[in-house]
């Protein structure tokens, strides 16, 4: 394994300096960013973009296109809704209950669909979830078409007070710097290497020796348990939890979140998160129905901009004179 | 009686799921044609299918223009839109990977579905049953409407018409060498290009004939598309897409068994296919009639 791993090396890079001034600057500005903008819609663009880090873990870097990531995101809303009202857990461990929950739900829906490739395995995670939506429309404790309501974001560590939104912003942040540090370390690692071998040519991975199956797998449930967290955390920022966030149509947002920023790249979905999530605010007051403007960019995206926003800068020539790199 | 169920009340839910069946069938007979030829699963699948339905019930409303001519200005309307979306748009993502495709026609549906929704708003319309097709029949055995006896023979008949063009004729032998081999059978002559629009507006039109035959059945909204064609997917995922027949038999087999559902245990009749899907996936992952793994 180490071998082919060692001729796999990622080249050296000169410029890291660029990369880490842009880095360094773009922490400072999520720090300081609720002295300009209304602290929970910062929340929400955090809690989506970290939704959309995560499914682009398994789109950008394994090549699997799930149409159902919207039950691990609304499924551990619910589980961490009810973890913390119902059983009055601190939210650490609430958010706790939801990974696990999704990272469950993600074995299962991941281990029947991986048995087809390509379309069809869009399809089937598509089915999936809306099964999975008809579950929680009928089940007991998501209380149908209500939701679970006021939803306590309580006491973090038992000592910082959640209610404060300040406080609230600032984990939401940490949670979110946790969980794509996590996706960096994932993909950078040798694990990760293999995930973009079997993206770039399945077949040959199989003949490398590689247990594809195993891999995909490994990877669907790590997206999932990401996009748990991101669900959990968002459930306790607006404390409730509904049948919005299993929807199908959730779903075909992640994925236009992350085909708008960058397919494949790590910041991309961030992006693509914050034009969505700011489009959908600001349209939120008119008649006018988001859906059209979302289905639109989404042909757009499709015809004219594959490579999204941050994928386009990395192919420009000032991206590539700062040492960015992206394949495609 | 059968297994303690009324007759009445299990005829009565074969018959719904024969119904259901005979969307099922329609829709992903057009899935299985356009993704043969195109590689391209049709997202916009239900879009087209409540656009089939709307269009009637505009033309009804508008224009005083009944079903009959509806049930071919309809198809034929949605079949040149789909061509022309063909011609300018889909044609430029045959080479890029297949999920592009699928994509592009979510992005497609969706922005079809949020226009009528905009303009109609989100309730449903009611359809009148045609007047030669209103009222029902007694069988001795049960009571038959006659407009839903109608849909599920007209549909039978359309399935099999399609399947007999695409085994059978020469057009029909064109498509399934396409299907192949499409630079081969370029080499031959043939207008492949052309082929491909005309298979997209065939299975758009499809989907719109489903459409107006659905409209007096449920009530004509702009979110009847999307509630059908992921159910559809997982009949197609249960089918396999490989086989023409395969996608008509898994259709109407799946409304059965769902109508069925509804008589034995109600709550899972809405998850009962997703759960075959399930099934089939474990004991044969390339579906009932698929070829390819």
């Amino acid at each position: 394994m180490t071998l082919t791993l060692d001729i796999d090396k990622p080249r050296e890079k000169k410029p890291v300096v660029a990369q880490t001034i842009f880095l360094a600057a773009g922490l400072a500005l999520l720090m300081l960013a609720p002295l300009f903008f209304y602290p929970v819609f910062l929340m929400k663009l955090l809690c989506f973009a970290l939704f959309a880090c995560a499914f682009n873990l398994l789109l950008g870097y394994t090549g699997l296109l799930s149409f159902g990531h919207a039950a691990f995101f609304g499924g551990a809303a619910y589980f961490t809704a009810h973890a913390v009202k119902e059983w009055g857990l601190p939210p650490e461990l609430g958010i706790l209950v939801g990974v696990a929950g999704a990272a469950f739900l993600g074995a299962i829906i991941g281990y029947l669909a991986i048995r087809r490739q390509g379309i069809y395995f869009a399809m089937i995670t598509l089915a999936l979830a809306q099964m999975f939506y008809f579950f929680c429309l009928q089940a007991e404790f998501t209380k149908g078409e209500d939701g679970i309501q006021s939803v306590p974001r309580g006491h973090l560590f038992g000592f910082i007070d959640l209610s404060q939104s300040t406080n609230m912003y600032y984990f939401v942040l940490g949670v979110f710097i946790i969980g794509v540090a996590i996706i960096w370390r994932i993909i950078h690692s040798p694990f990760g290497m293999i995930l973009k071998s079997i993206r770039e040519n399945e077949t040959r991975a199989v003949s490398l020796g590689y247990s594809v199956r195993n891999y995909k797998l490994a990877a669907f449930v790590m997206s999932a348990a990401l996009t748990g967290l991101a669900g959990g955390v968002k459930a306790l920022v607006f404390q409730f939890a509904t049948l919005t966030d299993v929807g199908w149509q959730m779903s075909g947002e992640v994925i236009l979140m992350t085909l708008l920023g960058g397919i494949g790249t790590l910041i991309g979905p961030l992006f693509g998160a914050g034009l969505v999530v700011t489009l959908q605010n600001y349209l939120a007051t008119s008649e006018f129905p988001v859906t059209i403007i979302t289905g639109l960019v989404f042909m757009v995206c499709v015809l004219l901009f594959r490579r999204g926003i941050v994928g386009e800068f990395y192919n420009s020539r000032l991206g590539r004179k700062l040492g960015f790199e992206h394949r495609h | 009686m059968i297994f303690g169920i009324p007759l009445q009340a299990f005829l009565g839910q074969l018959l719904i799921g024969l119904i259901n069946g005979s969307f099922y069938a329609l829709l992903s007979l057009g899935l299985a044609i356009i993704f043969g030829l195109l590689r391209v699963i049709n997202f916009a699948h239900g879009a087209q299918y409540m656009l089939g339905a709307f269009f009637a019930w505009l033309l009804l409303s508008y224009f005083g223009i009944g079903y009959w001519p509806a049930l071919v200005i309809a198809p034929l309307a949605v079949g040149l839109v789909g061509a022309i979306i063909e011609r300018t748009m889909l044609r430029r993502l045959y080479t890029l990977d297949p999920l592009y495709g699928l994509l592009f026609t979510f992005g497609l549906a969706l922005t079809i579905e949020g226009t009528f929704r905009y303009l109609y708003g989100a309730s449903g319309q009611p359809y009148a049953t045609p007047t030669a097709l209103a009222g029902g029949t007694n069988l001795g055995f049960m009571f038959l409407p006659v407009y839903r006896g109608w849909v599920i023979a007209f549909s039978l008949v359309v399935c099999i018409g399609t399947w007999l063009v695409i085994e059978k004729t020469k057009l029909g032998s064109y498509l399934r060498a396409a299907t192949e081999n499409p630079i081969l059978v370029q080499s031959f002559g043939i207008n492949v290009p052309f082929l491909l629009t005309l298979t997209y507006a065939l299975g758009a039109a499809l989907a719109a004939l489903a459409g107006v035959l659905a409209a007096p059945i449920y009530q004509v909204s702009p979110l009847m598309g999307s509630n059908i064609i992921i159910v559809v997917f997982a009949v197609v995922v249960v089918g396999g897409m490989g086989s023409i027949m395969g996608a008509i038999v898994t259709g109407y087999l799946l409304g059965v068994a769902e109508g069925l559902t509804k008589v034995f245990y109600p709550e899972a009749s809405n998850i009962v296919i997703f759960v075959i899907m399930a099934i089939v996936l474990l004991i044969r992952p390339a579906g009932l009639f698929g070829r390819d793994a």
